[in-house]
């Protein structure tokens, strides 16, 4: 059911999208072409600062990061510098080997009853291992796509490019990133579909991105590789839409290609729906309290924000008000 | 907002990453590729002749594949001869046939090809027309 929706969301998308290009309509094409990607970049520019202060408004009063190494404690017990960071140094490294090689999911493991009966944990490395090679093919596709908003391509694009098609296969010559981009996304979710306990947890909101990303990426392939557009033209609209002058090109948008206006649809709409959504944890990765805390609380006093002063009545104080009756009923009293 | 130095360093971090092709080519002029094809051999043609292998609708976006297809021909199958679609045959060369009627690599391939930042590897091995340098 929840497959089903997305997956039909996206296929709605798509056929929306093909209807009104195909029409060749001046107008509908100025709607997909310039319109929707200016609206989508400012949803998502908007959207995503509108999110990040608002969890930057929670506050975060003590230490909570979830380590797992031994912490600082005395100088001849070795500290676990990385899993347990007692530094701002130590926090960086953690955060970058989380968010550069997924550090926390390499630990992911996978648990079965088996006969006897007898629980199991056995380590489970491929979520881990196609969530990188998705994250890091998406990260590489993009940068290649700067050479459509930049005029003269800088080396380090064409380095990248010439390293991502160095197997030199066909013309235009296939990219490993393409391949792998597709594979991933397609591991990622046969492991909803098929892994009973992830398929339970599985939400219309994790189907609808990936397939949102497979639409993205098929388009993409289908584009390069097999329905030509007119990619001059895109360029031109590309380097109108960045430079705010976009009346020039929108002259030409019916040469380009109904595949083309397909692709650009769905990506308007995977950035309108950023801020909205799962996706979010782009952003929020930075902003976990359990991995950007460095692990001090036996070091540094760390007093709550929303403390406010509690009026105690001390036992002083308590004595001075009852001192005369105290001493008649023949209490101990502190001072006489 | 907590920590708002470091929330609001990322962000700002955030939206020059994001905005930077709007910033990049401020004050940079990109010409639009302007391809000439008045190379002496196409201005033998006559008039009405003056065309390419396939359709200019055909070729502008598909030209690679014509070539990869002719590579196939050639290399695979040893076929040299190309007909294309109104029934005119071709000799099958990227030296000797596109390259004799575009002999201006430098102000018709190239100009796509430096605006898109595509640079096709096949002159590693075949060899480009000679040119003067303009
Ligand atoms: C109308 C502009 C234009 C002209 C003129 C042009 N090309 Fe291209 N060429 C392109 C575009 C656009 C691409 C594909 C770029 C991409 O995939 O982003 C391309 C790609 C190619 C590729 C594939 C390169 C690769 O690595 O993907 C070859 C080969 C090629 N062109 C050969 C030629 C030759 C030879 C000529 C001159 C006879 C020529 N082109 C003229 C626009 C042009
Ligand atoms: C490693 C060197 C090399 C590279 C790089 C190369 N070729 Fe070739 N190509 C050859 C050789 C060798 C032949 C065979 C020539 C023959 O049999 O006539 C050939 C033949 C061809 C032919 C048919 C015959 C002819 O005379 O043109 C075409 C078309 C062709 N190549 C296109 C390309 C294109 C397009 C590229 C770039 C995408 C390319 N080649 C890159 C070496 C290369
Ligand atoms: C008979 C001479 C001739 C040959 C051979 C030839 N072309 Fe062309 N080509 C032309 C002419 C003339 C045009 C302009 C067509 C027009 O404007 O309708 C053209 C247009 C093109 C265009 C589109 C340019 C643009 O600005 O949109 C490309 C790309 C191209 N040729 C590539 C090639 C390639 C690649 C080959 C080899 C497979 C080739 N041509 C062989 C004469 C030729």
């Amino acid at each position: 059911m929840k497959i089903l929706f997305s997956f039909f969301t996206v296929v709605f998308l798509v056929l929306l999208v093909f209807a009104g290009a195909t029409t060749g309509n001046k107008y509908v094409l100025f709607l997909f072409g310039v319109i929707i990607p200016y609206a989508a970049f400012a949803t998502f520019l908007l959207g995503f600062i509108y999110r990040v202060v608002q969890w930057g408004r929670s506050p975060v009063p003590f230490r909570i990061p979830t380590t797992c190494g031994q912490q600082q404690s005395f100088p001849w017990i070795k500290q676990n510098k990385i899993e347990n960071p007692s530094t701002t140094m130590g926090v960086i490294v953690r955060m970058a080997l989380e968010v550069f090689l997924f550090r926390s999911l390499f630990r992911n493991l996978k648990t079965e009853l088996r006969d006897g009966p007898k629980l199991s944990y056995g380590s489970d490395k491929w979520l881990w291992l196609a969530g990188l090679a998705f994250h890091w093919s998406f990260l590489i596709i993009l940068i290649r796509h700067y050479r459509f908003f930049i005029g003269e391509v800088p080396s380090v694009i064409h380095l990248i490019e010439s390293l991502d098609s160095f197997l030199q296969v066909g013309v235009p010559l296939v990219y490993i990133t393409d391949a792998v981009i597709l594979a991933a996304v397609t591991f990622l979710f046969l492991r909803r579909v098929y892994i009973p306990q992830v398929n339970y947890i599985s939400l219309a909101a994790d189907y609808f991105p990936l397939f949102l990303i497979l639409g993205i990426a098929i388009s993409g392939v289908l584009m390069r590789y097999f329905i030509k557009v007119h990619i001059v033209g895109v360029k031109e609209l590309a380097m109108g839409l960045i430079s705010l002058n976009f009346m020039a090109p929108a002259k030409n948008l019916q040469e380009i290609g109904v595949i083309f206006y397909i692709h650009l649809f769905l990506i308007s709409v995977l950035f309108a729906y950023f801020p909205f959504s799962k996706l979010m944890h782009m952003g929020g990765v930075f902003l976990s309290p359990t991995r950007n805390l460095s692990n001090n609380s036996r070091m540094v006093r760390h007093i709550n924000p929303w403390n406010y002063p509690v009026h105690v009545h001390t036992y002083e104080e308590y004595e001075e008000d009852f001192r005369d009756k105290m001493k008649a009923a023949g209490l101990p009293v502190e001072k006489e | 907002m907590y920590d708002s130095g470091k929330i609001i360093a990322g962000l700002l971090i955030f939206v020059a990453l994001v905005t930077f092709p709007f910033y990049f080519n401020v004050g940079k002029v990109i010409a639009k590729p302007e391809t000439k094809i008045d190379t002496p051999e196409i201005q033998k043609l006559p008039e009405h002749e003056r065309k390419c292998v396939e359709s200019k609708e055909f070729m502008r976006p598909g030209h690679m594949q014509l070539l990869n297809n002719w590579r196939d021909s050639v290399v695979r199958n040893g076929d040299r001869i190309y007909l294309n679609s109104t029934g005119k045959d071709f000799d099958i060369s990227l030296q000797n046939t596109c390259m004799k009627c575009h002999s201006n690599k430098k102000n018709f391939c190239d100009k796509c090809h430096n605006y898109m930042g595509v640079k096709p590897y096949c002159w590693d091995c075949h060899i480009a027309p000679k040119e003067n340098e303009t």
